[in-house]
């Protein structure tokens, strides 16, 4: 009798389902939008599904949770992205397909910053009419105060990087907004007026715009700031402000009246309502994505590898992805202080010798990411091509490899230990084709594994534990915080980045020359000389063979039919570009 | 009683009439059959039992555990309800054959016409209700009549059955009751619709002495009150004893002696019959002279002993010739002198006699 | 009775007591056992760019600069009198009951706990009244019915729900009834204050997901029972009474055969409310199983303590309410 009821209640809820059903498909119907034709990889080049038609709900969804959504307490790469839509930044990347998309272009400020002679001193002026959602004016003091509480006050706002804090005068000392009340704050900003902003930096930093693209310079106005808990009630400078917000759930952002077009080319603003979700089942997110009920993976990291093989093999599905670089370059860090790595020729037998097709495969070939052949990778200003030990289909040269042993004395080849982070599984992965590819040149690489948390802290970025175990090789990946050769390199070949207490300059690196050319072109203001330094410098490093490029990551993006006005954007990790993007739902 | 000496028609085969030699009783049971199917095999649990009572009279149906008392009386109320259980024979109850009837029909029949007490009340009655919530229960189900009214039915019946504090004690659960008040409770309950048969399977074995013989007065009082006939079930003859107006022997699920009470209680027919006597306790007796029980153990009902069921325990299964008592099943016979008195026993009637004053008797 | 309920929210508060200090050193000192500094406990919680003065700042911040017993003792006051920190310009206040600030997200951990609780309430609640129904049901036929078709069926099917864990028949009716034929647009949860109806629909795979491995367990448990039950002297007696075997069935057998059913019930709904963990993983309900995995995966200690506590909590409740309720249910017992 029981179980009767419990079938017509089923019974009723289908057909409910299916009313509700027909319901949408005349939905569908009466909008008629067209699904845009688009090929594989379409998004990394153009802008798919372009439309400049405002209106409906843009839906994201992410298996993990933001470090914050605070644009002064963030890290994460997708939030610089999306924060964009409810914090204006001085400067932010241009909304555009390509490589257009890592040109800085000028947001809250008039134009680009102003640098002194030095590259030490920059001056940015606000625009005019520019507004927080409460109609209030927004000033360069609302900018200085943001800088202040993003970077100087770890007590409550610790995620963010802290760029500003080491490169202002003075940074060391300021004990930020929250100890220090003194509403003059940091001396090292100047805000002489409501729309100049200057800040004096203690050594010369041409990338200077490009921090100015951080999340970090999104104005906070100083009365509304809660510190920790200023996330769930976060003041809009943008196009959207928060409708709702809860912690590690979700958050709804709608149409901020406050925020003038005029004063904001960059912002198409598509949709009138955007609402994401967090801790998502990531397999759920990408049902959802392939049933077009979302309109985009927020984290922009690409499918799950569950999802992957589905993605590819079905020609519809396929057509809808976009294979992005995911702007880090996976490689191998040759210790110059273990032997036999001391040894230039050592490193280059590994160099020869390494199969990185084989790999490559093992990362999960293609999808995955490309063969490397420079630290660089190709979505970062700066980037110039080059392959100084190319070999046939990337399967390593033999001949030149044990050439390469001779020389450096080890004809027999020799033994070390190769380290990788033991909860990465692609990285173990390729950790063991790294080991079967150097057993050809009698290469005995021994593979310890080490927890991902502690991986650069205790043991592989700590100079002590590598010399005192002997770790010869060591697996690493990095990315950029911002786009440019010197965001990229300069934490990881910059003889400065060696640190007792660990860090990612695992093999050591510490040539004069290198080091010296590094920090001549990040006090060089010509842009073009500045770029082009990066490549050779990128180059000089390949000389020295201390780090062997693996692969370039990349993400296996999927859009929606139902988003619109889509592209890569190279800015953020090769995620889409989120100031761009809109939903036909 | 007329002669029920017929061993009775083959199982299964229908009945439409009601025996003519049932006379006036009130309940007649013919050639009752209740074997189970089980993965051992067949059990015959009753084979065969025939016999009636009258209204008001008292049937005491005795025998060992297992020897087929309790399963009779159950088929009798119709309660066997496994699909294993095979039931053939009759059984008529005031006019009605109710084996082969309609089962909601038996059901209506059941606490209204016939009722039952059992062994044991604590696990006779239901643990998470009142007796007086049961009570009702049993009233309401053939009467209908308000919970009020079944209340007050349910007090006066406790106040009948001898309950202190009825209107009290109603509202009280089995558990808080002592082991004779809760037998007290079940005869209310079983009583509580005048049934003209009460069936008592072994209603106070549970209890101990001083109470078992309140409690059998007070079923004697309840049946004169009433005019209820009732089937006493008990392996002990002493319960029987004075309450009795005919007895059954059970062994090995067929009745191996039956008759009037003072008949066989003085002229036991049967070694079996010998033996149970032998083994009840008697006031008047030596504690060192009395209880002679009947060696060895119940037959299996499965492989019942070819012969007489009861030949590998009796004493005297070598007296009659030709090994009979172990391949010829002994037929119930009645005794020559004794109108109604029958016996399956192989030995002569002689020797039977002879035995019983020579040898049992006197240690009696 | 009264002294009996004191007595057990007496011995309640002393167990969650055990259960707090417990979870506290397995925080504190296991770490510490492993060689880990206070800094480095510390560390965990600054972002990626972990330097010496964020680190201190933050573990003075967090008060792991005091003994751990003043830690404890800190928490524990906390919880009956509130508590002052200071996570940004001003100093904030959390009332009693306060369980502090999130380690990683510096949140309030009450709020978030009371704001999930619902979550995992409305979960447990409709699946357990699926899986009472389908399980109760399904046992008392399959009883009653022993050794048919039916009750081979039903029992196969039981095997089948015990064995198959939630994941996976969560996952499958996820991706059946979202993917291969959606007639659900993604399950997402929805507050039943904001709309009972979307609420309902939402959960229904859910609940069902988890009715099916309970229901199935229930349908087991109710058949012994049914099956022990009906062979007691007692529905002997009531079918002697003439009762229609409706009656016998539903007021005598199936009576007694539930009260074993409400014990383990009351334990599985306590554990339950603790925290769905794997359905609320599945589907991305943000319940109290979900925060505990969450806190887990941080480190985050006052997460896990409130996640803790309120489990705890949920769990001796509920067994004292199996208490009352067995005592109500079965006049035998006692409480004493």
């Amino acid at each position: 009798m029981k179980t009767r009821k419990a079938t017509v209640l089923i019974a009723t809820a289908v057909a409910l389902t299916l009313g509700a059903t027909a319901c949408n498909d005349s939905k569908d119907d009466k909008s008629g939008s067209k699904p845009g034709k688009s090929a594989a990889d379409a998004a990394l080049t153009q802008i798919v599904n372009k439309s400049d038609k405002k209106g409906g709900t843009a839906t994201y969804a992410m298996s993990d949770v933001p470090d914050s959504l605070d644009p002064g307490n963030t890290y994460y790469g997708w939030v610089q992205n999306f924060s964009r839509l409810y914090g204006r930044t001085l400067t932010t990347f241009k909304p555009a397909a390509g490589k257009d998309g890592l040109t800085v272009v000028p947001d809250l400020a008039e134009s680009l910053g102003k640098p002194s002679a030095d590259a030490k001193t920059w001056t940015y002026t606000l625009k005019k009419g520019l507004k927080f959602e409460d109609g209030t004016p927004i000033t360069s003091k609302d900018v200085k105060y943001a800088v202040e509480r993003s970077n100087f006050a770890p007590e409550a706002l610790s995620n963010g990087p802290t760029y500003f804090k080491s490169h202002l005068i003075g940074g060391d000392k300021y004990e930020g907004p929250y100890k220090n009340k003194d509403p003059k704050g940091i001396e090292s900003i100047e805000t002489p007026d409501d729309t100049t902003i200057v800040f004096k930096l203690k050594d010369a930093f041409a990338d200077f715009d490009y921090l100015a693209t951080f999340s970090q310079t999104a104005p906070v106005p100083r009365d509304k700031d809660k510190g920790a808990t200023y996330v769930q009630h976060i003041v809009s400078s943008g196009p959207y402000k928060f409708e709702s917000y809860e912690e590690g759930k979700s958050a709804t952002l709608v149409r901020n009246p406050q925020w003038d077009a005029k004063t904001d080319p960059n912002r198409p603003a598509l949709p009138d309502k955007i609402s994401i979700r967090f801790k998502v089942n990531a397999v759920t997110v990408d049902n959802d994505l392939l049933a077009d009920n979302l309109t985009v993976d927020a984290a922009g990291t690409g499918v799950s590898p569950q999802t992957q093989p589905k993605v590819i093999t079905n020609p519809k599905y396929k057509a809808q992805t976009d294979g992005s670089y995911a702007g880090a370059t996976s490689y191998i860090g040759l210790n110059v202080n273990v032997a036999p790595f001391d040894n230039i020729h050592c490193r280059k037998a590994v160099q020869w010798g390494i199969d990185k097709a084989s790999i490559q495969a093992a990362a999960g070939g293609a999808p995955k990411g490309d063969v490397a052949s420079t630290l660089l990778p190709p979505s970062v200003n700066g980037y110039a091509k080059f392959n100084l030990y190319e070999t046939p289909g990337d399967k390593g040269d033999e001949a030149k490899a044990k050439d390469e042993l001779k020389q450096c004395g080890q004809p027999n080849g020799f033994s070390t230990s190769l380290t990788a982070r033991s909860d990465r599984p692609s990285e173990m992965a390729m950790a063991t084709a790294v080991q079967a590819s150097l057993k050809k040149l009698n290469i005995n690489a021994e593979i310890k594994s080490f927890p991902a948390g502690k991986y650069f802290q205790n043991f592989a970025g700590n100079p002590q534990y590598v010399h005192d175990h002997k770790l010869g090789m060591i697996m690493t990946a990095w990315g950029a915080d911002w786009p440019t050769g010197f965001g990229f390199l300069d934490q990881i070949i910059n003889g400065a980045a060696i640190k007792p207490s660990g860090g990612n300059n695992v093999q050591e690196l510490n040539d004069p020359a290198i080091n010296k050319a590094l920090n001549d072109a990040i006090a060089n203001t010509d842009k073009t000389a500045r770029e082009k330094a990066w490549g050779d410098i990128d180059k000089m490093v390949a000389e020295n063979a201390s780090a062997v490029p693996l692969i370039y990551r990349k993400n296996l993006l999927f859009r929606p039919t139902s988003a619109t006005n889509v592209t890569v954007t190279q800015a953020y990790l090769g995620m889409y570009d989120y100031l761009l993007m809109g939903s036909s739902k | 009683m007329s002669d029920l000496n017929k061993t009775g028609a083959a199982v299964g085969e229908p009945v439409a009439e009601r025996p003519a030699d049932a006379g006036e009783a009130f309940l007649s049971v013919r050639d009752l059959r209740i074997h189970f199917n089980t993965d051992d095999g067949l059990v015959k649990s009753v084979d065969g039992v025939s016999f009636d009572i009258k209204p008001g009279q008292t049937l005491g149906i005795v025998g060992e555990s297992g020897s087929g008392k309790s399963v009779t009386s159950l088929g009798v109320m119709g309660l066997h309800r496994s699909a294993n259980a095979k039931i053939s024979g009759e059984v008529w109850l005031d006019g009605e054959e109710l084996i082969g009837a309609d089962p909601d029909h038996v059901r209506r029949l059941r606490g209204r016409k016939m009722a039952m007490i059992f062994q044991d009340p604590l696990s006779a009655m239901h643990p998470y209700y009142t007796v007086g919530a049961q009570i009702v229960e049993a009233y309401r189900v053939h009467n209908e009549v308000s919970k009020k009214v079944a209340r007050t039915r349910a007090i006066e019946m406790l106040d009948r059955v001898g309950i202190p504090e009825p209107g009290k004690r109603v509202d009280a659960y089995p558990h808080e009751f002592s082991g004779g008040m809760r037998q007290r409770a079940m005869i209310a309950m079983a009583l509580v619709n005048n049934p003209e048969l009460l069936i008592a399977d072994e209603p106070t074995t549970a209890l101990d002495v001083t109470v078992q013989a309140q409690i059998l007065d007070l079923i004697r009082d309840l049946q004169k009150e009433f005019g209820s006939a009732v089937i006493m079930i008990t392996h002990d003859l002493g319960v029987v004893a004075e309450m009795a107006d005919d007895l059954l022997v059970m062994y090995g699920g067929r009745c191996i002696e039956r008759g009037p009470a003072e008949k066989v209680f003085y002229e036991p027919q049967h070694p079996y019959t010998w033996g149970l006597l032998g083994s009840m306790p008697r006031i008047d007796r030596e504690e060192t002279d009395r209880l002679i029980p009947v060696k060895g153990s119940p037959p299996s009902l499965i492989n019942v002993p070819s012969g007489c069921a009861f030949n590998p325990r009796c004493p005297y299964a070598d007296l009659p010739k030709d090994n009979v008592t172990r391949t010829v099943r002994p037929e119930l016979k009645q005794w020559d002198d004794a109108e109604g008195h029958f016996s399956a026993c192989h030995m002569s009637q002689e020797e039977r006699t002879r035995i019983w004053t020579e040898e049992i008797a006197p240690k009696l | 009775m009264a002294a009996y309920i004191i007595r057990r929210a007496f011995g309640a508060v002393v167990l969650l007591l055990i259960v707090s200090a417990v979870t506290f050193a397995i925080y504190f000192l296991v770490p510490r056992l492993a060689g880990q500094t206070m800094d480095q406990l510390a560390a965990q919680y600054v972002g990626k760019d972990a330097n010496a003065g964020a680190i201190a700042a933050v573990k003075k911040n967090l008060g792991f600069d005091q003994p751990l017993y003043e830690q404890y003792w800190h928490f524990i006051k906390q919880i009956f009198v509130g508590a002052t920190y200071k996570f940004g310009p001003d100093a904030s206040v959390c009332n009693a009951p306060c369980f502090g600030y999130s380690f990683k997200n510096h949140v309030e951990v009450w709020p978030q706990l009371t704001e999930r609780i619902p979550v995992t309430f409305s979960l447990a609640i409709g699946a357990a009244v699926i899986w009472l129904i389908s399980g109760v049901a399904i046992g008392v036929v399959s009883a009653l019915k022993r050794g048919s078709f039916m009750d081979r069926f039903f029992m196969a099917i039981a095997l089948a729900g015990v064995s198959l864990p939630i994941f996976f028949t969560g996952m499958l009716g996820q991706g059946l009834f979202t993917v291969q034929w959606p007639i659900w647009n993604g399950v997402h949860y929805v507050n039943f204050t904001d709309n009972p109806a979307d609420w309902a629909w939402n959960l229904l795979i859910p609940w069902c997901s988890l009715a099916f491995l309970y229901s199935a367990l229930y349908a087991r448990l109710t058949r012994a029972g049914m099956l022990e039950t009906m062979g007691e002297d007692y529905i002997r007696t009531a079918r002697a009474k003439g009762l229609r075997e409706r009656t016998v069935i539903g007021r005598h057998g199936l009576r007694a055969a539930l009260t074993p059913i409400v014990t383990i019930f009351g334990m599985d709904f306590g554990l339950l409310i603790g925290g769905a963990v794997i359905t609320e993983q599945v589907f991305s309900f943000p319940g109290l199983g979900f925060y505990a995995v969450d806190g887990v995966r941080n480190n985050d200690l006052p997460v896990v303590m409130g996640v803790t506590l309120v489990a705890a909590f949920f769990i001796v409740l509920c067994n004292l309410l199996v208490d009352l309720v067995y005592a109500a249910i079965d006049p035998r017992v006692r409480l004493s």
